[in-house]
């Protein structure tokens, strides 16, 4: 057995490489960290940008464009409430996950297991700062992954501007057409709720009829993925979504 | 001993004639997995290839002190320090990339190619040429990704690169996107048709019976 193979030397060889690895992969993890939060939150902005119509004139100006225009404010879902807290460092994903900060939503249609009590609603201003868009953040399970959403609404909160789904995992082509600029173009102007207030809309499997307002093209090949979607909705716009809020702010008042 | 000939073998070599996926099979499992867009499998050809080379250039410099024992171990620590280091780089400045690749850049710590490189090659080759090998794999590893990525994107979704070549009709076009070509197990048809192509036109790797 050579001098290298013994077994002093094999552990002191395997603590020297371990060190110098864990030195370098924190070190990059720790260096590049800023970098990366900018990252996120400025993937963010695009989204919620997009949601509001606003990309567009954005332009490479996304961050200045989101601070001019978009006013992030805490929602308590369960009175449907503003509350003060700081909307940057709240996240909701990690509220969901402790029993204090989150329910188990008594009929869950939309699978999404816990719903975080808090979430941070965003309001899209004018030229003048009167709220023009109201984007609300909603997310379901689809056929093979949860699928998250921005919605951007006028301030009756009922008429759809906008549907941006920004991060799932449904089969390309399939499912994943939810992302097809052509399928989101469908939403705009579509009502939420009919005449009598209930939850009227509806993903519809074969295409929605010529003029149905409440009525949204499936997608052909991909009804459970569609079926999740029509779920998202029914569940975000009640009783334990975003009902009460709804309910509060639907005549005015944003 | 490193002369320019050897170089200019281990650099193109993996291409056709000892192509890391085609004569080797190595690295499947990610083959299948990035194939579905150009871009995508370009991105993790730089980073394979990058993993693959220093991987190799690292392994190779400490090859003469690595215990046998715990050789097989002391590789996969140091693959996977520059897969994290991938990761977090590409997080920081291509970040769009990143969270398409998501979990692909972790499993290329489980690329066979990388560790196979550094087992059969990097363990007794110096540094430069080990590095030159891992270049020359990663190369040879990326051309069969693009070629397959080429035509799955290209028959699935109508577009190379995300530009639009063959019009959907989903979109308004005539072309009528392959569904099957859309997952990524129709990557096994395609690389078993590539691997024929090259081997009718070398008939030498072909293994005999």
């Amino acid at each position: 057995m050579s001098n290298k193979d013994s077994f002093g030397r094999t552990l002191i060889f395997v603590l020297v490489v371990c060190l110098v690895c864990s030195v370098i992969v924190a070190g990059a993890a720790v260096g590049l960290k800023p970098l990366q939060t900018a990252n996120k939150l400025l993937d963010k902005q695009t989204k919620i940008l997009e949601a509001s119509g606003m990309l567009e004139k954005a332009g490479k100006d996304i961050t200045g464009t989101y601070e001019k225009y978009v006013e992030a404010k805490l929602l308590d879902l369960n009175t449907g409430e503003f509350v003060e807290g700081d909307v940057i460092a709240y996240d909701q994903r990690l509220a969901a996950l402790s029993a204090e900060t989150s329910i188990k939503p008594v009929n869950d249609i939309a699978k999404i297991n816990r719903r975080a009590n808090q979430t941070v609603v965003y309001l899209v201003k004018d030229d003048a700062g009167k709220t023009d868009t109201v984007i609300l953040e909603m997310r379901g399970s689809g056929l093979w992954s949860m699928m998250y959403a921005f919605v951007g609404l006028s301030t009756d909160l009922n008429t759809v501007k906008s549907v941006i789904y920004y991060d799932q995992g449904e089969t390309p082509g399939l499912g994943g057409e939810i992302e097809n600029p052509n399928w989101k173009a469908l939403w705009e102007g579509k009502k939420l709720f009919n005449s009598n207030g209930d939850i009227a809309i509806k993903v519809v499997k074969g295409g929605a009829k010529p003029g149905d307002v409440h009525g949204v093209d499936g997608l052909s090949g991909a009804t459970l993925t569609a079926n999740g979607v029509e779920d998202t909705f029914t569940f975000w716009l009640g009783e334990e979504g975003y009902g009460p809020f709804i309910a509060k702010y639907r005549n005015g008042g944003l | 001993m490193a002369d320019s000939q050897a170089m200019k073998k281990a650099l193109w070599g993996p291409i056709l004639d000892n192509n890391p996926i085609g004569l080797q099979v190595l690295g499947i499992c990610s083959a299948l997995a990035v194939t579905g867009s150009m871009q995508k499998a370009l991105i993790m050809t730089i980073a394979v290839t990058l993993v693959c080379a220093f991987s190799n250039l690292f392994i190779s410099m400490i090859r003469n002190q690595i215990p046998n024992a715990v050789r097989i171990i002391v590789q996969m620590a140091v693959i996977a320090s520059l897969v994290i280091l991938v990761d977090q780089v590409l997080k920081a400045f291509a970040y769009e990339m990143s969270k398409e690749l998501s979990v692909y850049v972790g499993l290329i710590i489980t690329n066979c190619i990388v560790m196979g490189r550094a087992e059969a090659y990097a363990m007794k080759e110096p540094p430069l040429m080990s590095f030159i090998d891992g270049i020359g794999n990663g190369i040879g590893y990326g051309a069969m990704l693009m070629a397959v990525a080429f035509i799955r994107e290209l028959l699935s979704k109508g577009s190379l690169f995300d530009v639009e070549i063959l019009p959907l009709i989903q979109n308004g076009g005539w072309y009528q996107g392959n569904g099957l070509l859309v997952l990524p197990f129709s990557s096994f048809f395609v690389i078993g048709l590539i691997i024929w192509a090259i081997r009718q036109y070398k008939p030498e790797q072909v293994e005999k019976d």
